[in-house]
């Protein structure tokens, strides 16, 4: 599986992390419905260290499509939002 | 893996276009598709090519043909004139053999045409469709590009926050750059207004000994231009003297000449 970082670049997970990471996505999400931004920023840098240590990263010049997208390290629960709000992240 | 970062990949997903597959690139597929054509292109001309030869080949055999059935002709008539009607026989014989070989060459040489037409027909319009389809193959390769231009900023957006970082540490450098040089400028200022740095933008040459020396010039001129009057008035005072010692004016005068 290819997860990107935003700002950081993409990394390949095998498939045997993904239990693990899965815990972690649950906290996130847990964290993100309970609006608890300081859960939020603890539980997004849990996971972001996993896929840091699990994967390994891909070179840039590599055109691959990430199977799943995380946020970067300074984003806050509100940044999230409006990213995942209508307008996504590009306009248009 | 739910939620968050799923949505977020989806995200990107339909942002970028979702006619690439990346695991065959159609760019190459419609480069060999156009090689393959040109290379039927290039069948179908040698084929119109060696029809034109074996026509032209026919109406050779034809011609050489012709000549004999005249030759054959010529001598039954002279074998006939000699008297030998056996002779002439022969050679009206071989003559009709001939003539029909010639019918038969017609016949090829018909057909030839026949066929040359068609494929020059085939040649060209597999010409233009080879031409059309690298005009849409080019447009489609373009095409091809730009989505991939496109999904390849869909996902590099990545770089964004650390190039706003960039732009930021530039814009930063810039203004204290920009506060440096003002720094700088007073500070000039200051040591122009001090005498210790001089003014470049004060004309050339007008410093304070310049002055001076001009200041003197002109006073020199003064001086010559007095000495050139005290040197008329003995001249002055001589008619004065002559009007009378007594004129008080012209002793005022004098005195405020000299």
């Amino acid at each position: 599986m290819i997860m990107r970082i935003l700002g950081e670049g993409q990394y390949e997970i095998a498939d045997e992390h993904l239990d693990r990471l899965n815990e972690l996505d649950s906290a996130l999400q847990s964290a993100a419905d309970a609006g608890d931004e300081a859960a939020f920023t603890t539980a997004l840098s849990a996971l972001l260290d996993a896929v840091r240590s699990l994967g390994t990263p891909l070179p840039d010049e590599d055109i691959t499509p990430s199977d799943l997208v995380l946020p970067d390290e300074g984003t806050s629960l509100t940044q999230v939002r409006q990213l995942l709000s209508d307008e996504g992240l590009i306009p248009g | 893996m739910t939620s968050i970062t799923h949505r977020i990949a989806a995200l990107f997903r339909i942002k970028a276009n979702k006619a690439l597959d990346r695991a065959e690139d159609p760019r190459e597929v419609l480069d060999y598709s156009y090689d393959q054509q040109l290379e039927m292109l290039q069948k179908v001309r040698r084929g119109v090519a060696d029809v034109a030869t074996s026509r032209r080949r026919v109406e050779l055999q034809v011609n050489q043909l012709r000549q004999s059935t005249d030759k054959l002709q010529d001598q039954a008539q002279r074998a006939l004139a000699a008297g030998r009607e056996d002779l002439a026989r022969e050679a009206l014989t071989r003559r009709t053999a001939v003539a029909s070989q010639i019918t038969d060459l017609q016949e090829q040489q018909t057909s030839l045409r026949a066929q040359e037409e068609k494929l020059t027909l085939a040649a060209q319009r597999l010409q233009a469709k080879v031409d059309s389809f690298r005009t849409r193959k080019e447009t489609i390769k373009a095409t091809y590009t730009a989505a991939e231009a496109q999904t390849r900023i869909t996902e590099a957006v990545t770089g964004i926050g650390e190039e706003l970082g960039d732009v930021g540490l530039a814009m930063q450098r810039a203004q204290d750059k920009t506060e440096q040089m003002q720094a700088r400028a007073g500070a000039l200022d200051e040591l122009i207004a001090s005498g210790a740095l001089e003014d470049a933008t004060l004309p050339a040459g007008r410093d304070d000994i310049q002055a001076e020396l001009e200041r003197v010039g002109a006073g020199q001129d003064v001086e010559v231009e007095l000495a050139r009057m005290r040197a008329q008035l003995p001249a002055a005072s001589a008619s004065a003297a002559v009007e009378g010692p007594d004129a008080p004016k012209g002793g005022s005068d004098r005195e405020a000449t000299s």
